[in-house]
């Protein structure tokens, strides 16, 4: 026992180093895979108001910016209004529309929190599970994608931005409807690549990326960006494609978080065809 | 003492400020990010035992991570950084005979004392840092020049920090 004591107390350094540092990895492992874990919750309760107290003050430096961007938005939707249309035939006129059945739904949310100079990025948005927003549910501005929503606390959620090393999502070229996976490397925060596009497709510079839609989170049709750069690597069938991103990361100020009405539907019907491939 | 405690406490929580206010915020190419407050635990003094050392170095890192949303990640580099700085120390060497009153600064051990201890103290928290965010050494080159241009950024803020403050201390 003595002896445990004496080695305890002549290596206190190197032991008191091994258990912090333990720690802090395990620290580390816990939050980046479950990004759940209770400290970070608590931590961005209290960062989380030191936030938005600062996003306050700054916000007025980028209110020109902001308001071309409402400004533009305002003209797409008004476009899309019914007065903007021509009635031409008189004859299949229905006011009760079934046709259509809402399945996105729209919560608006500001950054209070913004990185793109790490490996793995993350935002901070000011609302949380109190406003209808979950784990899952994507992120995106009137100029495209952002990220998803990676865990919430009241008031608060994180969503992991695409520039981010466990970002998968799913593309495609506009042009010819070509799927491919977005992923990025992590050098520049205006560019991502583009990958899994078979070689023999034919593509070209300026092409627009847009979501593929076949996931639950993403609504199709949202931009991405425009492809700048083509090229397959020696040995490879598939096509590597940096892109420029068509959102500005590094000035994010308002985004919409989208929310999947059907997305349960959706959910339970894939889990209930698996059921029955087991059979 | 007490005014050592102090003085600590105090530059604590600006480097902290100043660190999740104005250095989070700096993105050069998303290259470039400053990470001042480990000037915290540059400038404690040389008799800090090698325990409290270990614990105000995680203290600062944990700080630093709870306001970055980084859970971990910096407590892991900054006790990291508590344990070599003995190491590191001994290797840019130790001033002969110190009286208490010295401390590791710009002004009381010199110009080439504190580029060669700064830079190498430097370099080694950014190292660990850049590959423990990483977690694989597949994209090695690219996070070496993101460590090497860091490391730069960090050090030309610290001797930045340090003349501001020794040329104050002069009048």
């Amino acid at each position: 026992m003595r002896n445990i004591l004496v080695f305890i107390v002549r290596y206190h350094f190197l032991l008191l180093f091994v258990v912090l540092e333990m720690f802090s990895i395990t620290l580390l492992i816990n939050s980046t895979y479950y990004q759940s874990s209770a400290l970070l919750q608590a931590g961005s309760r209290v960062t989380g108001r030191f936030y938005t107290t600062i996003s306050n003050a700054t916000d007025y430096l980028k209110l020109r910016t902001t308001n071309e961007h409402l400004v533009q938005e305002n003209a797409l939707l008004r476009q899309m209004k019914g007065v903007s249309f021509l009635r031409n035939d008189t004859a299949t006129f229905w006011v009760n529309d079934t046709l259509y059945k809402q399945q996105y739904k729209y919560i608006v949310a500001k950054v209070v929190l913004n990185t793109v100079g790490k490996r793995n990025n993350y935002i901070m948005l000011d609302k949380g599970s109190r406003s209808g927003i979950q784990k899952d549910m994507a992120v995106i501005t009137s100029r495209g994608i952002v990220g998803t929503v990676v865990n919430v606390s009241e008031n608060f959620s994180w969503v992991m931005s695409l520039l981010n090393k466990h970002t998968r999502i799913s593309g495609r070229i506009k042009k010819n409807d070509q799927m491919g996976t977005i992923i990025w490397n992590g050098i520049d925060h205006l560019y991502g690549t583009l990958t899994d596009i078979p070689a023999h497709v034919k593509i070209a510079k300026g092409d627009t990326i847009v979501s593929s839609g076949y996931s639950y989170i993403f609504p199709a049709g949202l931009m991405i960006g425009t492809i700048t750069d083509f090229r397959v690597e020696q040995g490879e069938h598939f096509y590597t494609i940096p892109f420029r991103f068509s959102v500005d990361f590094n000035a994010l100020q308002y985004v919409y978080v989208v929310k999947n009405l059907m997305k349960d539907e959706q959910a339970a019907l894939e889990k209930s065809t698996e059921g029955l491939k087991d059979e | 003492m007490n005014r050592l405690v102090f003085t600590n406490i105090v530059r604590f929580v600006g480097l902290v400020l100043i660190q999740v206010l104005v250095m989070n915020r700096i993105n050069f190419y998303g290259f470039l990010n400053p990470h001042i407050y480990i000037l915290f635990i540059l400038l404690l003094p040389f008799e800090t035992p090698g325990w409290l050392l270990l614990i105000l170095s995680f203290g600062t890192g944990l700080t630093v991570d709870i306001f970055s949303g980084t859970l971990g990640l910096h407590a892991a580099s900054t006790v990291f950084l508590g344990f070599m700085r003995p190491v590191i120390i001994k290797f840019v060497g130790e001033k002969p005979e110190y009286d208490i009153t010295t401390q590791p600064k710009l002004e009381q051990m010199g110009l080439k004392w504190f580029i060669a201890y700064a830079l190498v103290m430097t370099f080694a928290h950014h190292l660990f840092l850049n590959f423990v965010d990483v977690f694989s050494f597949n994209e090695f080159w690219q996070t070496l020049l993101r460590v090497i241009i860091s490391t730069l950024a960090t050090f030309l803020f610290i001797m930045l920090f340090e003349y501001i403050f020794a040329a104050k201390k002069e009048k």
